[in-house]
């Protein structure tokens, strides 16, 4: 059964091209990608991911509010009683990345990121979290 | 007039296009500079065959004056915005001090988004990707000080367009600057927000009646003003190829002068105000190319389809920024040369003013130093390389004059299509296509066949996909902008909501929800009011969300 993958704008960045090339190199991957639109908030992508029932949320940040937000779709995931990896993409600077990950983000895609990369990590995050449980 | 073979018809005067030139030229006036090689050759102010095309001459593909650079250089026009408004004034006030010659503000997400700096989508955005400006009292601390009827300003704003301009007009008039003596530009482009760059609130009708209302107003009251910027960067930053953007921004542009016909302008009252704003990206040649037949295009649409009778009306006059998208976190400091090589294509393409990156434009907004290492760049270009003594100077190279009839090809197909989606209508086609994605999945599409070739390294980039070595040496230093400068704004807000009138601003938001149902109306000198009681930004578009409605736009990969 292929993984499903919540690919997801939260807050008002509406840079989207990085979350359109990512979501079409999932799906090419064999992956069930489904992409919530724009200017979506941490509660809303979190009920699209218990709804979808996915298998890991990937959030897009291109505008520097990744610290502010990300940490609360983590929160509001975990407040609907899963567990569900995020992985967070875009223009991360990289003394956020420990932060974020600290904050329960599982891994951190920036800028550069190859194909291979992407499918890769969204992999590891979903048997990272495959073995937790 | 020169026919396609560029020969000179009977019966004119019998002066060859090189004649008029000259005569056009010899008019115009010339800037202070030595205008010869290094090993002291004079230089004409440009080269080519008695029976050419040259600069000023219809249809503009060298470039729409006949002095071009001779005359006055490109203005450098550097993009700016973080923070309050106090702290981006600061920037300004460098930029012109480091000889920065024109102004252009970026607004942060929650202003481009119509929301008030106190909104609870705002959280976390506030002052990050550029300047915050709830009321009046921000634009105030915006551009005080600076002398707006020397300077002129670029406003990088487009859904909640209408409104920032209006708190512009009523800052410049309190401090005594006539609303005619304001010179900028209002970028004001909502088609290419649905297309590329998604900063939209109202729907497309709706939000056009907006523009169409700015564009009446500028054209009655501000003569110096360009009332829209019409823009590919953003379709092209979007993952649109050069032809793309090409297309898709002329055909928004066409889009507008439809827009302004309905409203019973005449076409020679608004179309010289309308401004263009193209990408610079790294294929060098491609984007000089780009350039030529943009201006050739639009002439040719301007006269022929549009009955434009002023040569005004016919001239594509544009900025342009270098590629953001083209830009690496990878060892960042090469940056520098790959905006050098597009900046360079701007000017060899006869911009109007351009805004170089910063090398740490991949990782954060730009420092201080960065900011001036790009701007030296383009003062690198102007003053030491003399490139910009000669107008046109790849004209007649069978490369790039194929490459600009290609360019042209490659549009009017797209223009054909548009056309008929729209049964007749540009404005209508283009409508058309963004509700039903067409753009949107066009542009998706092209940047994922570049992403492919990246992927595939049949296409490198220096850093990402070959040559890494260097990589991991030690990050730029990079501006912090901390949730202290979010605090601030929050207070001020505040302050300001509790110095002003209540009665007064509901009472002109009123009048506004009022004049919004009322599409025969102008908007315009009720937001200037709404601006002048301190109405926030949100309160005005939340009065006028509440007649035009939101737009949703429909999601897909």
């Amino acid at each position: 059964m292929s993984h499903r993958v919540l690919v997801a704008k939260v807050g008002l960045d509406g840079h989207d091209r990085g979350i359109k090339v990512v979501a079409r190199i999932l799906r090419d991957a064999g992956f069930e990608v489904v992409y919530t639109g724009l200017f979506q908030t941490p509660d809303t992508v979190a009920a699209a991911a218990v709804d979808e029932d996915v298998d890991v949320v990937g959030l897009s940040m291109l505008s520097g509010a990744h610290m502010a937000l990300a940490p609360k779709v983590v929160a509001k995931l975990r407040e609907r009683g899963v567990d569900i990896p995020v992985v967070v993409g875009g223009i991360i600077p990289a003394k956020d990345v420990d932060k974020l990950k600290a904050a329960g983000v599982s891994e951190v895609l920036t800028p550069g990121a190859t194909p291979d990369d992407v499918v890769a990590i969204i992999r590891r995050a979903i048997d990272a979290s495959a073995t937790a449980k | 007039m020169a026919d396609k073979n560029g020969k000179t018809p009977a019966g004119n005067t019998g002066e060859t296009p090189r004649q008029k030139w000259q005569k056009a030229f010899d008019a115009s006036r010339t800037r202070d500079a030595d205008f010869t090689t290094m090993s002291g050759i004079p230089l004409d102010p440009v080269y080519g065959p008695d029976d050419a095309e040259y600069p000023g001459q219809y249809p503009y593909t060298r470039g729409p004056h006949a002095s071009m650079y001779r005359s006055k250089l490109w203005t450098m026009r550097m993009f700016a915005g973080f923070g309050t408004a106090e702290d981006t004034n600061h920037r300004f006030k460098e930029i012109i001090r480091a000889g920065g010659d024109g102004l252009s503000t970026a607004f942060d997400m929650p202003t481009l988004l119509g929301l008030d700096s106190d909104d609870p989508m705002s959280e976390g955005e506030v002052g990050r990707c550029g300047v915050a400006v709830d009321t009046l009292a921000d634009m105030e601390d915006l551009y005080a000080d600076l002398d707006l009827s020397q300077i002129t300003t670029s406003m990088t704003i487009n859904s909640p367009a209408a409104v920032i301009f209006a708190m512009f007009v009523a800052q410049a008039e309190k401090r005594g600057i006539s609303r005619a003596a304001l010179g900028g530009t209002l970028q004001n482009d909502i088609l290419k927000e649905y297309q590329a760059q998604k900063e939209f609130i109202f729907p497309p009708r709706q939000a056009m009646r907006l523009v169409r209302d700015t564009i009446e107003f500028a054209t009655r009251e501000m003569p110096k003003w360009n009332s829209i910027s019409i823009s590919g960067y953003h379709i092209r930053e979007a993952g649109a190829t050069a032809a793309e953007e090409l297309a898709f921004t002329i055909a928004n542009g066409f889009a507008y002068v439809e827009l302004g016909k309905q409203a019973g302008l005449p076409v020679d009252d608004f179309a010289p105000r309308l401004s263009f704003f193209f990408n610079a990206h790294i294929d060098f040649f491609e984007e000089i190319a780009k350039y030529r037949a943009a201006r050739r295009i639009w002439a040719r649409w301007m006269k022929e389809r549009y009955g434009a009778k002023s040569e005004k009306s016919m001239m594509l006059r544009f900025h342009t920024q270098t590629a953001g998208v083209s830009l690496t976190a990878q060892q960042p400091e090469i940056n520098i040369v790959r905006t050098a090589i597009e900046a360079l294509a701007g000017v060899l393409g006869g911009t109007q003013s351009l805004h170089t990156n910063s090398m740490d434009e991949a990782l954060a907004l730009p420092t201080e130093k960065a900011a001036r290492i790009a701007l030296r760049t383009q003062q690198i270009i102007a003053h030491e390389t003399n490139v910009a003594h000669v107008a046109d100077p790849l004209g007649g190279s069978w490369y790039v004059e194929a490459l600009t009839d290609e360019m042209e090809k490659r549009a009017e197909e797209i223009f054909a299509l548009l056309d008929e989606m729209g049964e007749g209508s540009i404005l209508e086609g283009v409508i058309r296509g963004i509700e039903e994605n067409w753009f949107q999945k066009r542009i998706a599409d092209s940047a994922y066949e570049l992403e492919k070739k990246m992927g595939s390294k049949r296409r490198t980039m220096v850093g990402v996909n070959r040559f890494t070595e260097g990589n991991e040496e030690d990050e730029l230093e990079i501006l912090e902008i901390t949730s202290a400068d979010e605090e601030r704004q929050l207070k001020r807000l505040d302050l300001i909501r509790a110095q002003r009138d209540e009665k007064k601003v509901a009472a002109v938001l009123a009048k506004l929800a009022e004049q919004a149902a009322d599409d025969s109306v102008n908007l315009m000198p009720t937001l200037i009011e709404a601006a002048r009681e301190y109405a926030t930004l949100g309160e005005i578009m939340s009065s006028m969300l509440g007649v035009f409605g939101r737009h949703v736009e429909v999601p897909s990969i």
